[in-house]
């Protein structure tokens, strides 16, 4: 046990020493974490759109108002020819245009019905479909305006409707600052875990400082306690101040029990760390195990979850996802924070952790050879 | 200029040498292109959703069959009671519910109107408002069905998706993913090639040679913008071929941008090489400061004009977004120089100004 406190002790000095590395650890994520939960959102609020309208009808134009009148669109130009307003959207200026054909509305009179094209900037898949989304309902919604204003009296009474009620639970307002904080934080105090740990062993091996150890008595046991220990103290106490911070500044809910999501946590970080240990042992160079964590970083990352949805992904990958730690913890946190779940609720994703934890140490400590 | 070829040819051995890190090197991009090609979406589809439908009507089984048909979602649950509703989203299993009101076709053909309960679980907001989204497309399609005799005049929406017909998530991971790796390998790479010199001792060996310090600090780049640029022309090809992605542009303005980008990242992995003294400090600089935002800030996933005014002036400063923007335009949209000329005149102005910042701080003596 002495043992161990002393190699403790030992890398938080060597941590410490530098003092580059209290601002890196603590201050630039915090930062990051302010400015970053405002990045994330899909919150279609000014969608820039062009209308050709040849027609100058009433109809048109009163379709046209509406759009304008919606706060989610910003009329940015109005044009007679298609040919300009595509020219606009290859210049990245709109990202829709409501393009409506000559003679709309004499069709329309005619033949009961006449088409409006939207044609829709898809390089980005989601907004696309929102924008697809938001523009269908406002046309639809602007054809039973004009069919209640139209025929005033019998029947419309006869007209069949639906009255939907939408509601959002745990979040009525939408506000994805309250989602983000807590991913964010995760992801912050993941890549500070895996980078901490990930360089450390490596760095003595390219130092030649592991020589001196190898020839201590210290057993591999307690080389590796030794060496997560420290960063999973530093690690805690991150997530702890990046949640006063969500807290204090996005005012985050904590429905559920707080410690719960610390015990999550904890297991959590011996994965993340013992993870970056296994990477260290293994490498040669610091260059080495950095590109090899940057690897996981990214495919953790973007397989979390956090930024696109899991079960959109094909089966096989959700198959694969399942090795992904980050994935569990960003649900528990969102489960326990948002929803208050029970422990009953997570148990699945906690013991999976656990499990993890369990594999990844053991893989860490077996590795360690104390041979150079 | 001989000496300066020695020392380039040094400098691509102690590359050559450590297989292991070419091979990271080069798999990566080609792995992580492969497994994000196929497996991220931002469309999302298969979203698990709960039904309480009392009524088990013609009406309520017609919409219910139109939502699960869509694609968009499958059914994980018939909830028995509305209690039922909080439990699983609360076991995390269903990320909307559908609630039908009793009697429901019964109490439209009487009064006209019944009503209709959708709940998202917003505790995934962006999920929640594009689920409900789909579900209120398509009960305004079912009630324009059913009306259609009454409605005397209906104008009826086409879409059409410019650039990506199939709304694939690839269009957007190739030139996020570019912008994210060649960053990585040409910043990282170069920040810690020089300051592993310093840490082992050997930048002092160097600086007493006859080289000057500027050959040497170029003699050191050489080999990184050449894998980077090999790193990109592998994205490109496999982008292409594996995923079909098109270049519309010219391939030589592509190549031309990548190449300046990649200047851009050296120059950065210069300064911060000049500022650090260990490559930990040097990687975690690099690191924790410019992946979230080269991920969050560019335009790589979240669309830049959707945030708030002051975080779209960080975004600004951030020469991902820069290079995404280019990329896109010239291979999607088939723009050429003439679009694109701001964006490429700004990164050359990033490329100049960590240039001149590194020469300032540059020290020809260690510590």
């Amino acid at each position: 046990m002495r043992t161990i406190r002393y190699i403790v002790q030992k890398e938080f000095l060597q941590v410490f020493r530098d003092k580059a590395m209290l601002p890196i650890i603590f201050l630039v994520p915090i930062v990051q974490l302010i400015i970053l939960v405002n990045a994330a959102t899909f919150d279609m609020k000014h969608i820039r759109m062009s209308v050709v309208d040849p027609d100058l009808s009433a109809t048109s134009r009163g379709l046209v108002q509406k759009f304008g009148g919606s706060p989610f669109y910003q009329i940015k130009h109005f044009t007679f020819s298609y040919q300009e307003a595509v020219a606009q959207m290859q210049q990245g200026k709109v990202d829709l245009i409501l393009n409506i054909p000559a003679g709309f509305e004499k069709t329309l009179m005619k033949e009961n019905q006449a088409t409006a094209q939207f044609v829709i900037n898809a390089i980005n898949g989601a907004s696309a479909g929102l924008i697809n989304a938001y523009s269908t309902i406002i046309l639809l919604d602007y054809n039973r305006q004009t069919a209640l204003a139209n025929n005033s009296g019998s029947t419309t009474s006869s007209l069949r409707n639906i009255l939907t009620e939408y509601s959002y639970w745990y979040n009525p307002e939408l506000n994805y600052k309250t989602y983000m904080v807590p991913g964010i934080l995760v992801l912050l105090v993941t890549i500070i875990g895996l980078l901490l740990s990930g360089m450390n062993i490596v760095r003595e091996k390219e130092i030649g400082t592991i020589e001196q150890i190898n020839v201590t008595p210290v057993v591999k046991i307690q080389f590796i306690a030794g060496k997560l220990i420290p960063f999973w103290i530093i690690s805690i106490f991150e997530l702890a101040f990046g949640l006063s911070i969500g807290k204090l500044l996005f005012n985050i809910p904590i429905e559920g029990n707080l410690w719960l999501i610390f015990l999550s946590a904890s297991v959590y970080l011996f994965v993340i760390l013992a993870f970056g240990l296994l990477i260290s042992t293994i490498t040669h160079t610091q260059q080495q195990s950095m590109l090899i964590s940057f690897f996981f970083m990214v495919v953790f990352i973007l397989m979390s979850g956090l930024f696109t949805s899991i079960e959109s992904m094909p089966q096989w990958a959700q198959t694969l996802d399942k090795l992904n730690p980050l994935m569990y913890f960003i649900r528990i946190m969102r489960m326990v924070l948002l929803k208050g779940s029970t422990f009953a609720d997570i148990s699945r994703y906690f013991w999976a952790l656990v499990i993890y934890a369990f594999f990844i140490v053991t893989l860490a400590i077996w590795r360690y050879r104390k041979v150079a | 200029m001989k000496r300066f070829g020695a020392f380039v040819v040094k400098e691509f051995y102690h590359i050559f040498r450590d297989y292991r890190t070419l091979l990271i090197l080069f798999g990566m991009p080609a792995v992580q292109l492969m497994l994000f090609g196929y497996v991220i979406t931002n469309e999302i589809k298969d979203a698990r959703i709960a039904i309480y439908d009392p009524s088990k009507d013609v009406v309520t089984r017609t919409i219910s069959d139109k939502i699960l048909s869509s694609g968009y979602f499958i059914l994980e649950r018939n909830l028995n009671n509305v209690a039922e509703i909080e439990d699983a989203f609360r076991y995390g299993e269903v990320g909307l519910a559908i609630i039908f009101e009793p009697e429901f076709a019964k109490k439209m053909e009487k009064t006209g109107t019944a009503h209709l309960q959708v709940i998202g679980d917003a505790s995934d907001p962006n999920t929640a408002n594009i689920l409900v989204n789909y579900v209120s497309g398509i009960i305004s399609n079912y009630l324009i069905s059913i009306n259609s005799e009454k409605i005397p005049h209906q104008i009826i929406p086409e879409t059409r998706m410019m650039y990506n017909g199939e709304l694939k998530g690839v269009y957007m991971f190739v030139p996020g993913l570019m912008a994210m790796l060649l960053m990585l390998i040409s910043a990282l790479m170069t920040s810690l090639a020089i300051t592993r010199e310093k840490e082992l001792g050997t930048m002092e060996l160097l600086l007493v040679s006859p080289l000057q310090p500027v050959q040497i600090i170029i003699g050191k780049v050489f080999p990184y913008v050449f894998l980077a640029f090999i790193d990109a022309i592998i994205i490109l090809i496999l982008a292409n071929t594996v995923f079909h992605v098109p270049v519309l542009g010219s391939v030589s303005l592509l190549l031309g941008e990548s190449f300046l980008y990649i200047c851009m990242a050296l120059s950065l992995g210069i300064l911060i090489s000049t500022i650090t003294s260990s490559q930990q400090i040097a990687m975690m600089v690099s690191l924790v400061a410019l992946m979230l935002p080269t991920i969050l800030l560019s335009g790589f996933i979240f669309p830049v004009e959707n945030m708030p005014w002051i975080l779209q002036a960080f975004c600004y400063v951030m020469p991902p977004k820069y290079f995404i923007t280019i990329i896109k335009s010239i291979m999607l949209q088939g723009n050429g120089l003439a679009n694109v000329w701001h964006e490429t005149l700004i990164l050359l102005g990033f490329t100049l100004f960590f240039l001149i910042l590194s020469i300032k701080k540059f020290n020809i003596r260690l510590a």
